[in-house]
């Protein structure tokens, strides 16, 4: 009763500091305060270090002393006036569009394949998917038991039929197409698991209806397989673009960069410019050049995927 | 003679089928026959040993101490899924369900993360552990790895939640549940198939993370797995059998975890992908 009284006399004292905080928690805004941990971490260890590597860019800091000035555009210049940029970016192009086609077009061919109805098609999934689990850097290594100069798998074969033995890492650009189908190797297992889960959610009605009009397999797969297909093409495509011109632990097992800078991708280009040149500024500069070449690469893939997708 | 076009069909998909069985084994099939091979055993590498000879398995284990980076693999593991699980699914809660302008743009923020590689900010990040004192700590390991698995866990988290019906939300509010009620009583309960692929993706990628473990973790008490064998074939380049035993070894609890748990990687990545 008293308390009923009291605030029908002074109405503003409703909203006591408990109140307000009451209703604070019970409106859809407070749960904006669970976003807050990762907020953090993300200032912390992503946008802080991007930040500064803006900064470090313009400086020619070697990495670990304390002292350094800054020195303008002058790592910029440097590095796009030194010759192995643009080897290492059009290596970066093709580690990541190279493995993206391969890892897309056999992924998808397997799918269809294994989407059939044939007996052990389980383990031949098994398989092509269990290179997936296996750390890429140990991935690398295999393959260098199959392609080493001496007593090589694969030069063991050239020796059966009578050939020369090939130093088969040892070119740069077969280096660089022979990392690029490893890591397709790798990693097809996921495209070939994401095409299947997609042709799986096509609804049969549609591909029977085809069959009824008369038309053939592959008229079926171009214009009702394909365009469902559309928004799983879209997404393995996008993730394999990203990853793949992110490449870093198959080269540095395979070939470590070499033969010189022939097979370096812009990553363990910048990590050996950190580590071994101890040129941070420099090593800096290719970073953000990498930032803005996946960006464009990441953002313009989707918008054009994205336009070819089609809705049921 | 359509039964026998229909026959001949079936045989090369069988064919095919087969001939990529063997193409994908044979990586697996040289290492195992190195592996198990003596270091003086000059056969091709195509055929298999005599004898298996397991001393390779043990020499590796003992000079490369793989046991301790199996514990510090286990450890960073471990504490990091339980950690980007926990942070992601907070964030992906209000993010999936209060899509305001203001949540719209942090969710964007978040997942263009995704495109930053690690190692575009390598310089800087290191810079940043080595000022926090965090470099060969497992903690700054994990935090690290979390923040960089994090937009991919938030990205999986909100697909799934917005699939769930607002109205439970709703129905829930009405019988006196508060928003935190629903999220850890009705929600986060329904997000157990999501959340087993969760684990599952960031399990791999932190389990065989190499280019983190390169730069952060640099004592070898701290050292990892990739990271450990790595060195180790740098070092004798001479003695490939063990290097060949190293690895096979270093497969062995992934692959386990694959055989027992397959249709929660294959579903996990499917669905992850076909929603998104």
């Amino acid at each position: 009763m008293d308390i009923v009284q009291s605030s029908k006399k002074n109405p503003g004292e409703m909203r006591t500091k408990g109140n307000r905080l009451k209703s604070f928690f019970d409106s859809p805004v407070s749960l904006n305060l669970m976003y807050i941990p990762a907020l953090l971490l993300f200032a912390v260890f992503i946008y802080y270090p991007i930040a500064q590597g803006i900064k470090i860019s313009f400086t020619n800091w070697n990495g670990y002393s304390a002292h350094y000035s800054f020195v303008g555009l002058e790592k910029y210049r440097y590095m796009f006036t030194d010759m192995r940029t643009y080897k290492v970016i059009i290596n970066t192009l093709i580690y990541g569009l190279g493995s993206t086609l391969l890892q897309n077009i056999l992924g998808l061919a397997y799918a269809v394949l294994l989407n059939a109805k044939l007996k052990g098609r389980g383990i031949v999934r098994t398989i092509v998917y269990f290179p997936v689990i296996v750390a890429p850097i140990i991935m690398g290594y295999v393959w260098y038991f199959i392609f080493q100069y001496d007593g090589g798998a694969l030069n063991d074969i050239m020796l059966a039929l009578g050939k020369e033995p090939v130093d088969w890492l040892g070119n740069g650009p077969r280096a660089v197409w022979l990392i690029t189908l490893v890591n397709t190797f790798q990693y097809m297992g996921v495209a070939m698991v994401v095409y299947l889960a997609g042709l799986q959610a096509i609804p049969k009605e549609y591909l029977e209806a085809a069959e009824v009009d008369g038309a053939s397999g592959f008229y079926k797969f171009i214009h009702i397989t394909l365009p469902l297909l559309m928004p799983a093409i879209t997404v393995s495509i996008v993730l394999n673009i990203i990853e793949g011109l992110k490449l870093f632990d198959v080269i540095v097992s395979m070939t470590n960069g070499g033969p010189g800078y022939a097979s370096h991708s812009l990553s363990t280009m910048m990590s050996d410019l950190f580590f071994a040149g101890q040129d941070a500024g420099f090593a800096a500069a290719l970073g953000n050049l990498m930032f803005v070449l996946i960006s464009l690469f990441g953002i313009s893939s989707l918008k054009f995927l994205r336009g070819k997708e089609v809705d049921l | 003679m359509i039964k026998i076009i229909n026959m001949l069909k079936k045989l090369m998909r069988y064919l095919t089928a087969l001939f990529i069985f063997i193409v994908h084994l044979i990586p697996f099939y040289i290492l195992i026959n190195i592996a198990f091979k003596t270091r003086q055993d000059t056969s091709s590498r195509w055929t298999p040993p005599n004898a298996l000879y397991l001393k390779n398995f043990s020499d590796v284990w003992t000079q490369s101490h793989l046991g301790s980076a199996l514990l510090n693999d286990l450890i960073i593991t471990v504490c990091t899924v339980a950690l980007v699980v926990f942070v992601g699914v907070l964030a992906a809660y209000p993010l999936a369900r209060y899509p305001t302008r203001w949540n719209n743009a942090i969710y964007t923020l978040s997942i263009s993360t995704l495109i930053v590689p690690a190692l575009t900010v390598l310089v800087p990040l290191y810079k940043l552990v080595v000022d926090i004192h965090g470099i060969s700590t497992y903690w700054a390991m994990v935090l690290v790895l979390t923040t960089f698995f994090l937009p991919t866990v938030i990205f999986l988290y909100t697909g799934f939640i917005r699939t769930i019906p607002r109205e439970l939300d709703e129905a829930a509010l009405i019988d006196g549940c508060n928003r935190y009620e629903i999220f850890f009583r009705i929600i986060f309960p329904l997000l157990k198939p999501v959340t087993a692929s969760v684990i599952i993706i960031i399990m791999l990628g932190v389990w065989n993370d190499y280019r983190f473990s390169l730069f952060l973790l640099q004592k070898r008490s701290v050292q990892t797995v990739p990271l450990v064998l790595s060195q180790f074939f740098s070092q004798f380049q001479n003695n490939l059998p063990l290097a060949a035993a190293g690895s096979l070894l270093s497969m062995i609890p992934m692959a386990l975890i694959y055989l027992f748990l397959q249709k929660y990687f294959v579903s996990g990545l499917a669905e992850g992908a076909v929603k998104g």
